[in-house]
């Protein structure tokens, strides 16, 4: 968000146009998508008796096929669920289960026990990369020349056992295997065992995880013996966040760390974008990162030496890497981030004043710095998301709510920065510094909504209700997709009264707060 | 899962733990709440009741780090079992309540009771073996069953013959189905106890 202000007299222009501060952005609304969550994948049912077995593996690997279809019907009660309330994406869920329902009956008619069905049920790898769905066509390809021989040796019989479970052998050594069964008692035994033993296999995945959980849990430990080394409450959103974020990282396949991501902001007045990976992504937010880790003494990523100026940086690192990042970027980016954080509360109170710089003319208190990056954490988190098709709710209302008041303290010195470049209309009444001051009413509604007023005239004055010139409403999640770039002014405003050029310069200069 | 945290990991997690570090407690949380919460919801399959027993798991490690003994195993394996413990007890008492909300149990009724918290108990027991298998066995595991590669592909991919991939299948699967069995924890499992 409140990225650098390296405007100013002399200050960095990109392309000549003015810097100005920029505020972290999110976009996606929010309080859409949790109903879905829940019900994405039905585990595997250790519970069910082996004759079922074949049926499940068919029903999970129908499911393991439909699951890029679910994810769209997944976005679509995303919306349906903004558009109108819970209830009734609720009952769109219900209809999914119930279309699961059905086809598992179908699964179970189709095919009676054999061992042949692929029962990936959730592979850890639901990303499924670049060739999901078509599945490698294992135990069928054209075959394996042991299996010619037309009988094979007991031992060698035996040891297919787990393949045969698993059906990832040929489908002539499935016949042979079975073939087998018939006439030995010990292996039929064991092929039972083996093949209720799969019905047991699945991942610790944390799909059905509330993400809300982890503070509901932790706060519930601290109640029980508070924490003698506290994280410091100011630090609070952007460990949440970096998170929400990990554990999206956690839940996808290698192949969908490198689905593309269109980052997009503003930029000389107009949308820009640019493509990158998830991966690229991660990078990007572990470089930025890496400038709260060099003021606190931490290693910086980009090592000694590197820019302040977070666009640079990125582009710096983006510029010299020698590969296309992969999805080792996430460890060091996670354990960049639990360093922060375990930093942060051994650091004693008076680090959250600490000065961060964004570059030449930008700075914030770490206090501000850390939660500009939980800022950008949601709204590449968002970004990284959508690319591949996965729920992903705004942050938490009182979490939102600072991320909205850090924008609009950061506000008036974008306005002034866009005034001196001409961009923003002429200060109409400058006061000393501290004192009220024409004012634009900031109305956010929603779940970390409130009212602010921005000084129009100079970062110096106050902003304040008795020189209110004017009012624009908007929604919490929609301001902070303005301030990342991801709606123009023109779509952001809902409700104008007043002062039209006051709110014209507002919103602009909420949007050029945007940046890569 | 059975990702291995290095010793070193889990002994300086218990040190921060002791000393009353919440940063502590939030990296814990991330990298075990996923295999809490999965574990808890297959026992109960009830994903509130998974989400109470995750909390109550988490509780009793902040509040004793110190009966983890790094000697014993992972400290991943311990969270399994507190875990484990926790979801089991807590299905029998939601069962055995509802059992006695619906009046005198027949003996048929409370033989399902049984049969009921026998499966669960072998789920939980199958979640905590994943848990702690050798990794080589698990990395086979995961190629055939979760990436759905044969055994050919999978030899290719781990870079071992396709005698040992086949062996190595069987063989976590083996280890797997002792969950099924009450005799779960005190014998060895099939396998021929060859080392890996």
């Amino acid at each position: 968000m409140t990225g650098p202000l390296d405007g100013g007299p002399g200050g960095r222009d990109r392309k000549g146009q003015p810097a100005s501060p920029r505020i972290p952005g999110p976009r996606q609304a929010a309080d859409d998508m949790a109903p879905g969550r829940h019900e994405r994948t039905l585990p595997p049912e250790p519970r069910d008796q082996s004759e079922d077995r074949a049926a499940n593996r068919d029903r999970d690997r129908d499911q393991s096929e439909n699951r890029a279809a679910n994810r769209d019907r997944e976005r679509e009660d995303r919306s349906a669920a903004q558009a109108t309330d819970r209830d009734q994406s609720h009952d769109q869920d219900r209809v999914r289960a119930q279309s699961q329902d059905q086809s598992e009956a179908q699964g179970r008619d189709q095919d009676q026990g054999r061992a042949q069905g692929r029962d990936r049920s959730e592979g850890p790898d639901r990303g499924q990369g670049p060739d999901r769905g078509q599945g490698p066509d294992r135990g069928q390809g054209p075959d394996e020349p042991s299996a010619s021989a037309g009988k094979l040796p007991h031992s060698v019989l035996a040891s297919l056992l787990g393949a045969w479970a698993l059906a990832a052998c040929s489908a002539e050594e499935t016949a042979l295997v079975e073939d087998h069964l018939t006439e030995c008692a010990p292996c039929a035994d064991e092929a039972l065992r083996l093949r209720d033993a799969v019905g047991l296999l699945h991942t610790d995945r944390s799909l059905d995880l509330d993400p809300l959980l982890r503070s509901r849990v932790l706060e519930s430990c601290l109640g029980r013996r508070p924490a003698r080394i506290p994280v410091p409450a100011w630090s609070a959103p952007y460990d949440a966040e970096t998170a929400r974020l990990d554990a999206l990282l956690r839940d996808i396949g290698d192949g969908e760390w490198h689905a593309p991501v269109r980052l997009r902001w503003f930029e000389e007045e107009r949308p820009v974008s640019r493509r990158t990976t998830v991966a690229g992504v991660i990078d990007h937010l572990m470089t930025v990162d890496g400038l709260v880790a060099g003021a606190l003494g931490l290693d910086d990523p980009l090592g000694d030496g590197a820019p302040d100026d977070p666009t640079d940086r990125t582009e710096i690192h983006w510029r010299t890497a020698k590969s296309p990042p992969t999805r080792a970027v996430h460890e060091p980016w996670r354990e960049q981030s639990h360093a922060l954080i375990r930093t942060v509360s051994f650091a004693g109170r008076g680090v959250a004043e600490l000065s961060v710089s964004y570059g030449d003319f930008f700075a914030l208190p770490l206090r501000d710095a850390l939660l500009d990056r939980a800022f950008e954490c949601w709204v590449h988190g968002t970004d990284i998301a959508e690319a591949v098709d996965y729920p992903y709710e705004p942050p938490s209302g009182a979490h939102l709510h600072r991320m909205v008041d850090l924008a609009a303290r950061v506000l008036p010195s974008a306005i002034a920065t866009r005034r001196r470049n001409g961009l923003a209309g002429p200060a109409r009444d400058l006061v000393t510094a501290g004192s009220p001051g024409r004012s634009l009413r900031l109305e956010v509604e929603g779940a970390g909504g409130g009212s602010w007023y921005i000084a129009l005239d100079s970062p110096a004055a106050l902003g304040s209700p008795e020189r209110s010139v004017g009012q624009v409403a908007l929604d919490a999640v929609e301001f902070c997709q303005l301030v990342a770039g991801h709606v123009t002014p023109e779509e952001a405003a809902a409700g104008q009264d007043g002062d039209r050029e006051a709110i014209r310069d507002v919103l602009s200069a909420a949007a050029s707060m945007s940046r890569l | 899962m059975a990702k291995d945290t290095p010793p070193r990991w889990d002994r300086r997690m218990q040190q921060r733990l002791a000393r009353g570090e919440a940063a502590a407690l939030g990296e814990l949380y991330d990298r075990f709440a996923p295999l809490v919460h999965s574990l808890a919801n297959r026992v109960l399959d009830d994903s509130d009741a998974a989400d109470r027993v995750t909390r109550e798991v988490f509780a009793h490690v902040w509040d004793n780090p110190g009966t983890y003994d790094p000697k014993q195993g992972s400290m991943r394996s311990w969270v399994a079992g507190i875990t484990r413990r926790t979801a089991i007890r807590r299905f029998r008492q939601t069962e055995a309540a509802a059992y006695e909300a619906n009046g005198e149990g027949t003996a048929e009724e409370l033989a399902e009771l049984e049969e009921k918290i026998r499966r669960a108990s072998a789920a939980a027991r199958a979640d905590y073996i994943v848990g702690s298998m050798p990794a080589p066995l698990w990395a086979a595991l995961e190629l055939a069953y979760f990436r759905r590669r044969n055994y050919r592909q999978a030899a290719a991919d781990l870079g071992v013959t396709e005698d040992e991939a086949r062996r190595r299948l069987r063989l976590g699967l083996q280890l797997l189905s002792t969950a099924g069995t009450h005799a779960a924890d005190g014998t060895s499992p099939p396998g021929n106890g060859r080392s890996l």
